[in-house]
Parts: C-alpha cells; sequence; structure tokens
C-alpha cells in the first residue's frame, strides 16, 4: 500500500504537476469556448484557427527572433484571427460556401506558413522547433511560466464571457432579435470570435494544432448529451476539457513514447463516445430501450398512448 | 378630450435593395395606434424586409421610420419582435422559461442577470399563451404550435406597446391559431399595436381590422373593409387570385 | 534538368489529379470531408506501413484509402445518432484517427524509418529519387507513376458516371427517385477522393492536400456556372499554381508544397478581384454606376407616389427632399442634378415634376 501511494506521488513530479495543470486549464477554456462554437455548427473554427496560426508564429518568430511565449501567441492570435475574417469575407461577398471557404484557409495560410518556416530553418537559428511541435505541441517542455501565461490569458477569456454571459447566449440562439433589443451583434460577434481564438492560440504550443481543434469540438459534444441547459452544457464542456488534459497527461507520462497531445485527444474522443451511448435521455442505449418501449406501447391502443404522453409531459 | 393621437409607426419614403435589386420601392406607411395590422402580399413582396427595417434590422437606400414620432433606437424598449419561428435552432440546450426570459434582456441591460421578478413576468406570460405546464420542457420537445407560443410569450414579457411579428400562425395547429388571434385581439383591446406578417388571404377578414397589401411597392393600406378588395388584391397578386373569389 | 523536369510533372499531375474530385466537394458543400479524410488516412498509412516497409507500395494505397472511406461512414454515422451535427461529426473523427496513427508512429516506428514531417508536409523535392523499376528498367520516378494513375481514374470515374454524379450534386433527390443509388456514386466518389488524397500525401502531406482539393475548385467556381467548364478550368488552375508555386519554391528556396498552396490561396484571391461579371472589381464597377441609375429611379418613383396627393407640395419640394429620403443633403442635390440632366424630372422653380420620360422608368421599375 505505501509502495503504492508512493508509486502515485512520484507520478505526480514537478514536470507532470506542470504539464496537467497547463493541459487542465487548456481542456477548460477550450471547452467552455467551444460549446459556442458547437452550437454555432462552427465546429471547425477551430480546426481552421489552429492552422492558419501558424504563419502568425513563423512572422512574430522572424520579427523578433525570441520564443518568447507571449509574442508567439500574440502572432498566432492575429493570424488566426485575419484567416477567420477572410473565411467570412468569402462567404458573404462570392457564392464560396462557408466549408469550401475554411478548407482554403486553413490549408493555404498553413502552406504559407510552412514557406515561412523553411525560411526560419535555413537561418539556421539554433531556436527553432519542428512543425510537427506545431501540430502535437511539445507538452513536456511547458514552463511554469507557459501555465501561468495559460492561465491568466484563460481566465481572461473567461471572465469576459461571464461578463457578457447573457448577451453572447442570446446572440447565438438568436441574432435577429438579440439585435431587435438593441444588442450590437457584430460587435458581440467579433468579441466571441476574439475569444475563440485566444482559447485557441494560447494553447497552440503546449499541444498544437490538431489538439486544439479537437479540444474545442470533443467537450462540448460531449457535454451537450447530458444536459439540456446552456450554463449546465459550458460548465460540463469544461470539466471534461480539464479532466480530458489531466487523464491524458498522466497516461502519456506512464510510458515511453505516448505523445501527450494525442493522448489527450483520445481520452476527449472517450468522454464523447461514452456520452453518447449512455448518457441519460439522449443517449444510444436509452433511445433504443426507449423505442423498444414504444414499439410494446403501439400495441396498448392509441388512448392509453396519449395518456401516457400526457403524463411525461408534465 | 382625446390625447394627441400620433401613428404608432410611420414609415416614410422607404427603400431597401440588396446589391441594387429593390425589396421595397418608395414605402409610406402609417399605422395609427391600436390597430390589429395584417401586411399581405405574394412571396419576395418584401413584407418580412419590412417588418426587419421598422426595426432597424437592414439597410435602408432610403426613408425613415419612426415610432410614436421618434427613432427606432430611442423606442426600442415599446416595441416586441416575433421573428419567424424558423429563424432560430430549436436544438439548442434550453428550456421554455429560459426562452422567454430573454424577452426581459432589453429591459435588463448590460451585466445585469434576470431577477426574481422577471422570472414572474415569464411565468404570467407563459400562463398567458397557455404554456406555464411546459415551462421546463426543453425546446426541441415541443411542437411546431408551442413553438410559436413560446416565441409569442417572450414579445409579451417584453411588455411593448407595439408588437411586430413575422408569420406567427406559420405551420401551427388550428388550435394554436385560434389561442393566438385571442392573444392579438386581447392586445388590441388593452391599445396595444400589433402589426403581423400574414399568409392566409381567407382569414385576414375575420382576424384583422386593418391591413396592408404589399407588392415591393405598397398596393393599398387602411382598414380592412376599405382596403381588402378584390381589385386591391388582383394588384398585389396578378392574376394568381382567383380562388378568392367575392371576398 | 531532368529532376526539375520530373518534379514539375508530379507537380501538375497531382495537381490535378485532386482538383477534378475537388469540383464535386465544393459544389456538395462536402469539402471538409477531405480535410477529415487527409488526416484520418495516417492510420491506415501507419499500419499497412508495418507490412510494406515502403511509403509507396500499392497496399498501403489500399489500406489508407479504406480508412478513409471509414472516416467517412463513421461521420454519417455519428450524424444518423441526431446527437451529433456534420461538422462536430467531422471535428470529432479525424483528429481521433489522426491522434491514433500519431501515437502508433511514436510508439512503434522508432527503429523504422517513418519521418513524421515527411508524413505531415511531404517533400516534393525528393519524389523523383524514389523510382520505379521493373525487370531492371526505370520507368519514371514511382510518384508520377501513382499519381497518374490516379489521374486516369479520376478521369474514367468522372466520365463514366458524369450523368449520375451531376445529379446527385445538384439534385440528390431525384437522382434517388430515378433509381440511380446516390449512396454508391457517393461512396464511390469518397473512395476516390481517399485514394487521391493518399497518392498525394506522399508528395505534399497531410494539409496541403487540402489546399490542391479545395483551391483550385473553389476558383473554378468563381469563374463558370458549366460543370464540365468547371472540370476542365479547374484541372488547368490546379496545373497553373503547381507550376507558378514549384517556379517559386525553386527560386526562393522555400519548401514546394507550401509555395504551391500559397500560390494557390492568391491565384483564388485574384480571380476573386478580376474575373469578369463575378469579380469584385467589376461587381464594385458595376454598383457604382448603378447607383446613380437606382438613386435616381428612387427619386422618381417618389415623386410618382406623391404625385396629385395633398401632400405633393412638400414631398417634391427640392430643399426637403433629403429629409423626406434621408439622403445626405450634397448626396440629394447630385441625384437631382443627375436626374435633371437625363430629363426625368423638370424643375419649377423650387420644385421637381415628372417628365414623361421620368413617369414611365418609375411605372417601370415598380412593375418589374
Amino acid at each position: 500500500m505505501l509502495i503504492y501511494i508512493n508509486n502515485l506521488l512520484n507520478y505526480f513530479d514537478y514536470t507532470l504537476l506542470i504539464v496537467a495543470s497547463g493541459a487542465a486549464f487548456l481542456g477548460t477554456v477550450s471547452g467552455a469556448l467551444g460549446t459556442y462554437a458547437v452550437l454555432r455548427r462552427q465546429s471547425l473554427m477551430g480546426d481552421a484557427i489552429s492552422h492558419a496560426a501558424l504563419p502568425g508564429i513563423a512572422i512574430a518568430f522572424l520579427l523578433t527572433g525570441t520564443k518568447i511565449h507571449l509574442l508567439l501567441i500574440l502572432g498566432a492570435a492575429i493570424a488566426g484571427w485575419v484567416g477567420t475574417v477572410i473565411i467570412m469575407a468569402i462567404v458573404r461577398l462570392t457564392r464560396i460556401k462557408y466549408d469550401s471557404a475554411l478548407a482554403l484557409i486553413l490549408s493555404t495560410f498553413f502552406g504559407f506558413g510552412l514557406v515561412l518556416h523553411t525560411l526560419i530553418q535555413r537561418t539556421g537559428n539554433a531556436n527553432q522547433a519542428g512543425l510537427d511541435t506545431f501540430l502535437f505541441g511539445q507538452a513536456a517542455t511547458i514552463l511554469k511560466w507557459d501555465v501561468i501565461t495559460i492561465g491568466i490569458l484563460g481566465g481572461i477569456v473567461l471572465i469576459i464571457m461571464l461578463i457578457f454571459w447573457k448577451e453572447l447566449k442570446l446572440l447565438i440562439f438568436d441574432e435577429g432579435f438579440a439585435a431587435s433589443i438593441g444588442l450590437p451583434i457584430r460587435t458581440l460577434d467579433v468579441l466571441l470570435t476574439s475569444l475563440l481564438v485566444i482559447a485557441i492560440v494560447i494553447g497552440l504550443q503546449a499541444v498544437g494544432a490538431v489538439l486544439m481543434s479537437a479540444m474545442i469540438v470533443a467537450p462540448a459534444v460531449a457535454a451537450r448529451q447530458w444536459t439540456d441547459r446552456f450554463s449546465l452544457m459550458v460548465i460540463l464542456a469544461a470539466i471534461f476539457g480539464a479532466l480530458s488534459g489531466v487523464i491524458g497527461t498522466i497516461i502519456s507520462s506512464t510510458a515511453a513514447h505516448i505523445p501527450t497531445g494525442p493522448t489527450i485527444i483520445l481520452c476527449a474522443t472517450l468522454f464523447v463516445i461514452i456520452s453518447i451511448t449512455l448518457a441519460p435521455n439522449r443517449g444510444l442505449v436509452w433511445n433504443s430501450s426507449r423505442h423498444r418501449r414504444n414499439r410494446r406501447n403501439i400495441g396498448m391502443g392509441s388512448n392509453q398512448l396519449f395518456e401516457q404522453h400526457q403524463q411525461k409531459s408534465d | 378630450m382625446q390625447p394627441p393621437q400620433t401613428n404608432a409607426i410611420s414609415v416614410m419614403d422607404l427603400t431597401v435593395a440588396y446589391h441594387e435589386t429593390p425589396v421595397l420601392w418608395d414605402i409610406d406607411l402609417d399605422v395609427p395606434p391600436g390597430v390589429l395590422l395584417a401586411i399581405v402580399g405574394p412571396n419576395g413582396a418584401g413584407k418580412t424586409t419590412l417588418i426587419k427595417a421598422i426595426l432597424g434590422l437592414v439597410r435602408t437606400a432610403s426613408g425613415k421610420v419612426l415610432i410614436h414620432d421618434k427613432p427606432y433606437e430611442v423606442q426600442r424598449k415599446i416595441v416586441g419582435y416575433v421573428p419567424q419561428r424558423g429563424s432560430v435552432d430549436w436544438d439548442f440546450p434550453t428550456n421554455v422559461l429560459d426562452v422567454v426570459m430573454m424577452g426581459r434582456y432589453g429591459a435588463l441591460g448590460w451585466i445585469r442577470r434576470p431577477s426574481k421578478d422577471d422570472r414572474e413576468l415569464a411565468m404570467n406570460a407563459l400562463e398567458k399563451v397557455g404554456m406555464e405546464k411546459y415551462r421546463h420542457r426543453q425546446i426541441s420537445h415541443l411542437s411546431g404550435g408551442q413553438q410559436q407560443r413560446v416565441f409569442l410569450a417572450r414579445a409579451l414579457v417584453q411588455d411593448s406597446n407595439i408588437y411586430l411579428m413575422d408569420e406567427p400562425f406559420q405551420g401551427v395547429d388550428a388550435t394554436t391559431e385560434r389561442a393566438i388571434v385571442a392573444i392579438l385581439q386581447e392586445l388590441r383591446e388593452n391599445g396595444k399595436t400589433v402589426v403581423v406578417v400574414h399568409h392566409d388571404l381567407q382569414t385576414v377578414t375575420d382576424y384583422f381590422d386593418w391591413v396592408t397589401l404589399l407588392n415591393i411597392r405598397r398596393i393599398a393600406s387602411g382598414p380592412v373593409q376599405d382596403t381588402f378588395t378584390s381589385e386591391n388584391l388582383r394588384e398585389a397578386y396578378g392574376g394568381r387570385i382567383a380562388f378568392m373569389k367575392n371576398r | 534538368m531532368q529532376v526539375h523536369i520530373e518534379i514539375l510533372f508530379i507537380a501538375i499531375v497531382t495537381s490535378s489529379a485532386c482538383a477534378i474530385p475537388g469540383v464535386f466537394l465544393v459544389l456538395r458543400r462536402m469539402t471538409l470531408m477531405s480535410d477529415a479524410i487527409s488526416h484520418a488516412i495516417l492510420p491506415g498509412i501507419v499500419i499497412a506501413f508495418f507490412f510494406t516497409h515502403t511509403l509507396s507500395s500499392p497496399l498501403l494505397i489500399i489500406a489508407a484509402a479504406g480508412t478513409g472511406v471509414l472516416t467517412v461512414v463513421l461521420v454519417e454515422l455519428l450524424q444518423k445518432t441526431e446527437l451529433i451535427k456534420e461538422d462536430a461529426a467531422i471535428g470529432l473523427t479525424f483528429p481521433a484517427l489522426f491522434s491514433v496513427g500519431v501515437i502508433l508512429i511514436s510508439r512503434y516506428t522508432r527503429n523504422v524509418h517513418l519521418d513524421m514531417d515527411a508524413v505531415l508536409l511531404g517533400e516534393l523535392a525528393y519524389a523523383p529519387l524514389n523510382r520505379l523499376t521493373v525487370l531492371g528498367i526505370d520507368l519514371g520516378p514511382s510518384a508520377l507513376i501513382v499519381m497518374g494513375v490516379i489521374l486516369i481514374l479520376n478521369l474514367v470515374f468522372i466520365s463514366l458516371f458524369y450523368k449520375e454524379l451531376k445529379l446527385i450534386t445538384f439534385d440528390i433527390g431525384l437522382a434517388a427517385t430515378l433509381g440511380f443509388t446516390p449512396a454508391l456514386i457517393h461512396y464511390g466518389l469518397m473512395t476516390l477522393v481517399s485514394i487521391t488524397t493518399v497518392g498525394a500525401f506522399d508528395a505534399v502531406g497531410s494539409i496541403l492536400v487540402v489546399a490542391l482539393i479545395a483551391g483550385p475548385a473553389a476558383t473554378a467556381y468563381l469563374m463558370t456556372d458549366n460543370l464540365t467548364r468547371m472540370l476542365v478550368l479547374s484541372a488547368i488552375i490546379g496545373s497553373i499554381n503547381a507550376v507558378v508555386g514549384y517556379l517559386l519554391a525553386y527560386q526562393f528556396d522555400v519548401s514546394i508544397a507550401g509555395t504551391i498552396a500559397s500560390v494557390t490561396f492568391l491565384a483564388f484571391v485574384s480571380v476573386f478581384l478580376l474575373v469578369p461579371k463575378r469579380g469584385l472589381l467589376s461587381i464594385s464597377r458595376r454598383h457604382l454606376r448603378q447607383k446613380w441609375e437606382f438613386a435616381q429611379t428612387m427619386l422618381v418613383i417618389h415623386l410618382l407616389n406623391h404625385e396629385g396627393l395633398p401632400e405633393a407640395v412638400n414631398e417634391s419640394e427640392i430643399a426637403h427632399l433629403h429629409e423626406h429620403l434621408q439622403w445626405e443633403p450634397s448626396f440629394a442635390s447630385k441625384v437631382v442634378r443627375y436626374a435633371l440632366n437625363n430629363r426625368c424630372v423638370s424643375q419649377d422653380d423650387t420644385q421637381l415634376t415628372l417628365t414623361d420620360r421620368g413617369r414611365t422608368i418609375a411605372e417601370q421599375a415598380l412593375v418589374q
């Protein structure tokens, strides 16, 4: 028993603690903000923003020559934001639909980032990191300061989200009504996009582009299955995100050569699978048993069925 | 003594165009207070656009809209709006009471959360539309008629003088239609002005006392008995009105 | 020199092979499926790699393409549960499969050579090194041959099922009632997209494949309404992007695939700005031209609407026009001058009156 506890404590060495808390922060923020993206059917916006951020990171690096976390985040945020704006502009001004605009921007921005990346590599700067780092992050290299940056920026994002809670909710539920009562929907839209951009770019260095796009979608989708209330959905998504972060980090630390980012994604995916099968009311198991019940009910005669329906509706 | 009567809504020389294609041409429209008005016209006549223009939701190429002689921006709080039912995602994770409470957001202003009083108001509105039993129901589990009632309750909770409704009878059952008409008429009895985008020509004379015929331009507007004539209808709908015999 | 020409050919063939099925994805609003497929084939590639130990074996292509089709099926199954919307289903599926691939690579391929960067980004520059030899005869770079076969496959499929593809693109319901089993054509197309993606993957990597699929098709869509022409244009644009991209990349010694993607974006933007009729420039020029026409029409309609009514005197007063129409005073006076020049209105002291010409314009505008 003692040995077991000792082992457990050993797992929680300093590095692991840092990485796990960073992943937990990221999961919380992206889970919460992802709820908005998923409900607006813009789940893949995270994919676009995170890939479009690459040239921003490269330019920030080329201009400053440093790897200061905050500067790279800023570069990533600007590029991700510009990418989003261009997607919106293409959809508004041309006949190209949202999906094509998104695919075009995410891939070509990424391609341009790749060009810049080869330029950086040629300068032979020892500071540069591989591209797979951008895609999957290097969770193991997260430092205390990175976690603090993530925590502060993520905290600001969440606080702004709370301040404009009811306005943002109305925006994504019923934009027309929101405008009719005088809410500045354009400004709110920009605000929400900016929050999403920040939520994504703060995690890029640590866990990478693919992970951040997954973390926008998976926790929110899992949370949706358990509740019909928006506030609870945001909270659950944040919790699922944080749990995926922590569990994924721990699992990947138990054995060699299990990269952290992808493990976190698989944890989040597992939450989704559990949720869509087991969640009450919506889950597949629940639904199939309800179908069976209904089929039995058909034999009962329509009158009884009607009464039963009435009871259920109260 | 009669109080000075200002028009509830006056639309003056309103033109709306999408990319230089006119949707509404130079509309003049006066809506006196206390009428129950139907806006009718064929598909693509600009009925929804007119409502949205009154609410300041679309850019206008010319003209202006006044609500009781003042611009909409200052009068926002006395105008309630019921958008088309199809304009929102009914799978959104929220319940009936919560949607109705959104009607209070305008009065609440920034940051403040709905209070107990707001909740009370929302409950009253739900009672009025006969939906109080469903207050905790997830909105995706509502029928079309119930969804429409919820939207109506949300507008009622705005406690406005003027209501603008976009196709409130679209896809609702007969019971709901009767219930909604009763509520609209009660609103009018209480001196409110109600403007409704309406599709069903058969029911115009039964439900409404004022009518505007629209087809990109204003064809006619006034009390139903003077305005809802076959001549005006023919002008609004072209030849497609044969079924409207002798109304 | 030979190497350059070979690379150019590989780039052109790869781009056209991607650009052609891309047209159907763009039109069917399924472009993101290519993003999903290109990521999700990774585990298929890795597992096949364990057995074949080479990245260009046909078995590997088949296994990876299978994973691609599996992704499509998975996304559709998730959607069918009605618990998850399409965009979220895509956004869930491919990161998960991609992660499986990455974990497999880092856990089991330490000793074998499967370079992560090569898988993700491809490297066109090295493609000619890998050659296909049969009985000691050098047939050329294997990437060229593989992509050439895939290109032919695409062309054959599309010309065989052109009518059916057109039908499921524009009216899937009709396709079903006519007995064309849209599902069969749909999965045929998705298999093709998967095969193409896997083939191109080797040369340009997983993410830039998306640029090759979506970019030329979207650009062509800005230029034409005709499906056949769109297919041809898409292939041509893809090839031009590839050539220009390669030349620039060679000039500046940067990533070839990355440059081709960047050129793809620039091509899209220039077409968007410059293409006749639908381009932004010609639209805004047309708008500018129409602006005065339109304002004049507003003015004559305004005058017509109030003609003969008691308020007409007030409404047609030049000095008050801008108030009625809520125009800037300077704009209002310009419009009046424009209309006077066109003899649509005549000035009578401070009043405007409609001329016959103006009345005709107003009446015509109202009738249409």
